[in-house]
């Protein structure tokens, strides 16, 4: 339970920095806040696309439905259920997998670092990590 | 159970506040705060690219916020390059030709990037940058960190390309550069005089090697 909770809080923290990243993408801010980061270089690479959409936005769709299914499984009447824990391990699994891909494309072909980006992976790992112990632990 | 949907509101709260403050950073005023300035009787005639002594020169009329523009750059220029270029056939003189549009707000601002990273040694790595992440050109955006993080990975020093691009310090050859071309009836980009004649073939690689092979041919013709 407390767990499902956390990586709902988790998931909307990251929700946030995918939306604020991808409202860049699509000309929404004129300029991100990166501090002494290389966000702009990271953003403007061509690996900042993918399938023809900002990556951002499957960002935002993940924790979207990370959220989702965190929400709904943190509900006292589904604490027993399995299904939530299941879902959250089956969602956070890719992402965590796609978000070690992009990190790894900054680090060692792009040579700059978005720290929006980072925050995002470590939001990322942290619900995968939640969601892997969850699992373990509820196994039958 | 309460405390849990209290943080989540607070949560909420604290990232919509953040992206409502975000959105107050949509500003272009890199541009917009050019001014006028007299053009520059420096002399300079634009970066060349090739040898001094190549028979051929291609100059192309360029503005770096044109999507043509970036798609000759990438597409077609590496071959023009490697099959004219590089064999000492042609020699490659890029002139500013920033286009007075409302979609190219930040065509100036990026030929005077380009500039600036020239006064360092590095005008066709910053180009080459400026082109290949074209995704700035047209959305009227505030490029000045963008195209910072571009000097930035060419390995220009921060400082003096700060002081020159705050500066202005190349205003002046750009619009020298674009008067020239105005008055040699330049009015789109990318547009190409080879050997001073006014170029109207295939802005291909094909196109340019097809026609400077037939300069070529000629002029050995003529000597033989």
């Amino acid at each position: 339970m407390i767990r499902r909770q956390a990586i709902a809080l988790l998931a909307l923290a990251g929700f946030f920095v995918a939306l604020y990243l991808y409202l860049y993408k699509i000309g929404v801010y004129g300029e991100l806040q990166c501090g002494t980061g290389s966000c702009e270089t990271v953003q403007a690479s061509p690996y900042a696309v993918w399938l023809g959409h900002p990556v951002a936005l499957y960002g935002v769709l993940g924790y979207a439905a990370l959220l989702v299914v965190g929400l709904v499984g943190a509900r006292p009447a589904l604490a027993a259920r399995r299904w939530p824990t299941l879902a959250l391990a089956s969602l956070a699994t890719p992402g965590w997998l796609f978000s070690a891909y992009l990190t790894y494309l900054e680090v060692f072909v792009i040579h700059a670092l978005c720290r929006w980006c980072v925050a995002s992976a470590l939001i990322m790992t942290a619900i995968w990590v939640l969601a892997i112990t969850g699992l373990v632990r509820s196994a039958p | 159970m309460r405390r849990f949907y209290v943080l989540l509101l607070v949560l909420v709260g604290v990232g919509a506040s953040l992206l409502a403050l975000a959105g107050r950073s949509r500003t272009s005023t890199s541009v917009a705060a050019w001014p006028d300035v007299p053009p520059a009787a420096d002399g300079f005639r634009g970066y060349t690219l090739g040898s001094d002594s190549a028979p051929v020169e291609v100059v192309e009329y360029v503005d770096i916020e044109c999507p043509i523009c970036a798609v000759f750059a990438t597409v077609q220029f590496p071959a023009i390059r490697d099959q004219l270029i590089a064999p000492g056939k042609v020699r490659w003189r890029i002139r500013d030709f920033p286009l007075n549009n409302p979609a190219h707000r930040n065509a100036r601002f990026a030929a005077l990037a380009a500039q600036c990273a020239g006064e360092q040694g590095k005008f066709w790595p910053m180009l080459d940058s400026l082109f290949s992440h074209h995704d700035w050109a047209q959305t009227g955006r505030d490029v000045t960190a963008l195209f910072r993080g571009f000097a930035q990975g060419i390995g220009l020093d921060l400082v003096r390309y700060d002081a020159c691009v705050q500066g202005q310090r190349y205003a002046g050859r750009i619009r020298a550069s674009y008067e020239e071309g105005a008055q040699r009836g330049v009015n789109g980009t990318p547009t190409f005089f080879v050997n001073g004649q006014r170029y109207t073939g295939g802005s291909t690689s094909d196109g340019f090697r097809a026609y400077v092979d037939s300069l070529l041919a000629r002029r050995s013709a003529r000597r033989g």
